[in-house]
């Protein structure tokens, strides 16, 4: 369970996130919508501890992640985290990007984490591309990539920023329906998205930022279908 | 009898020594300087202004002072303090930190050419940070300035010739002394220039196909 109590985060004069609570349970899938700048992205670095917080708690199953007795890389084996830019590593094949972390954070060998690896390629349908070397790929076939990287480490969360806005119009399907395929896996999510009908289809729970405070939150059908508040139905308006 | 001797196949012996010990110097200075390169190279990257502006000076004052006058400013110096060095080794000091000062800028820029957003992506994987530097920014880094750093290795090669004026026995040198015996300049140093250019000349094409392959 992820649970975030009262966060506060500011970069220098300017405060990006004034008190946000929001709890995630194991295999929900939560996703996180709102207007450019309104600290959707922040919030997610904060939950990995990338990013500090000056206020509230952050507690990951039952640790708190901002402690500082806490050991940030061994937390971070738990939160996956995928990026609006994929980030491929340019000097290593497909296979050797997603066993990478495996082998020297986990500590596995390289064969189990090589085996680990190829599983979740394949997952992701990158079977075939194993010992391509990622800058030959599509922007989506990175992006899925990245995923399996992630997903390698056998997290029991996943953190998701925006995955699809740097592609292609028709390269956002098939990372959608490799979310989609998490989703069915039960893999617990958070997902910060510009995409409201997916966000609409995969959700348990939706939450609206509005500068820096979760403006409305509840099932998609509340918040997506029904909004409550007013900077909801204007943004929604906007968008879709 | 007569005072010159011409050049014949007994002075191959002593001009390959020569050849090998300007590679031999070279080497050194390529492997010395690129490794401490490496590591200021990576310490300006991380360092704040401060150091920056310190460890940036002294490498200016390696870069700018020409390579003859730190050789004999060093061996004058070494043998003023009374520690005298062969002139190899003093030699091949002076010329790994002159090196080391031309490819920490090498390995700086590597360094900085790494996306701060593929070193959040591999923390965010778990690795800690001595692991992404040596698993994420040192080969992402070093591989994009390696035509530069074939440049610095090739210009190396060529200063070693330098090195002749403190006294070690390199091509230059091998080729004065049989110059002053042969009395024949214009054929051994035109042979000596033939050297360097077969050395350099290989690297720096090899460079250049490297370079273009990146851009692709
Ligand atoms: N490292 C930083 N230093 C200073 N300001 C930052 C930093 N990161 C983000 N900000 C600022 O914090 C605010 C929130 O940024 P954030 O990236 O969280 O927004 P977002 O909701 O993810 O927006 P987008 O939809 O554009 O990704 C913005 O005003 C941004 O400029
Ligand atoms: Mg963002």
């Amino acid at each position: 369970m992820i649970e975030i109590k009262g966060v506060h985060k500011s970069f220098g004069d300017l405060e990006v996130l004034k008190g946000i609570d929001l709890t995630v349970n194991r295999g929900e899938v939560v996703s996180i919508i709102g207007a450019s700048g309104s600290g959707k992205s922040t919030l997610l670095y904060c939950i990995n501890a990338i990013e500090k917080i000056n206020g509230g708690n952050i507690i990951v199953d039952g640790i708190d992640v901002h402690d500082k007795k806490t050991d940030k890389n061994k937390l971070r084996e738990n939160l996956g985290m995928v990026f609006q830019q994929w980030n491929s590593f340019p000097h290593l094949t497909v296979l050797e990007n997603a066993a990478l972390a495996p082998q020297i954070v986990k500590g596995f060998s390289k064969e189990k984490a090589e085996e680990i690896a190829r599983k979740e390629l394949i997952h992701v349908g990158l079977g075939d591309k194993l010992d391509e070397y990622p800058t030959r790929m599509s922007g989506g076939q990175q992006q899925r990539l990245a995923i399996a990287r992630a997903l390698a480490m056998e997290p029991p969360y996943m953190l998701f920023d925006e995955v699809t806005s740097a592609l292609d119009p028709e390269l956002v399907g098939e990372v959608l329906d490799t979310l989609r395929l998490l989703r069915d896996d039960g893999m617990t999510m958070i997902c910060v998205t510009h995409e409201i009908a997916f966000a609409k289809e995969v959700s348990d729970k939706v939450a609206f930022f509005h500068e820096g405070v979760i403006e409305e939150m509840g099932t998609p059908e509340e918040v997506l279908d029904n909004p409550q508040k007013e900077r909801t139905q204007q943004f929604l308006s906007k968008v879709l | 009898m007569n005072l010159f001797t011409p050049l014949s196949w007994n002075d191959t012996g002593f001009i390959l020594t020569g050849i090998l010990n300007t590679v031999y110097i070279s080497v050194v200075a390529i492997v010395i300087g690129s490794l401490l390169g490496l590591l200021v190279g990576f310490l300006r990257a991380e360092s704040n202004k401060t150091v920056n502006v310190i460890l940036g000076t002294f490498l200016d004052v390696l870069r700018s002072v020409p390579l003859i006058i730190q050789l004999i400013l060093f061996s004058t110096f070494i043998g003023v303090m009374g520690f005298p060095l062969p002139p190899f080794f003093a030699g091949a000091i002076v010329l790994s930190l002159y090196t080391m000062a031309f490819m920490s800028e090498v390995f700086r820029s590597g360094f900085n050419s790494v996306p701060v957003s593929m070193i959040k992506a591999a923390r965010s994987l778990g690795m800690n940070y001595l692991q992404t530097v040596r698993y994420i920014r040192i080969p992402i880094g070093m591989r994009s300035v390696f035509p530069s750093w074939l440049g610095v290795a090739q210009s190396v090669i060529k200063d070693s010739a330098l090195v002749s004026v403190i006294g070690y026995m390199e091509l230059l040198r091998t080729a004065e002394q049989l110059i002053s015996r042969t009395q024949q300049p214009l054929m051994i140093l035109l042979g000596v220039g033939l050297f360097y250019f077969m050395i350099s000349y290989p690297l720096s094409r090899y460079g250049k196909y490297v370079e273009r392959k990146m851009e692709i």
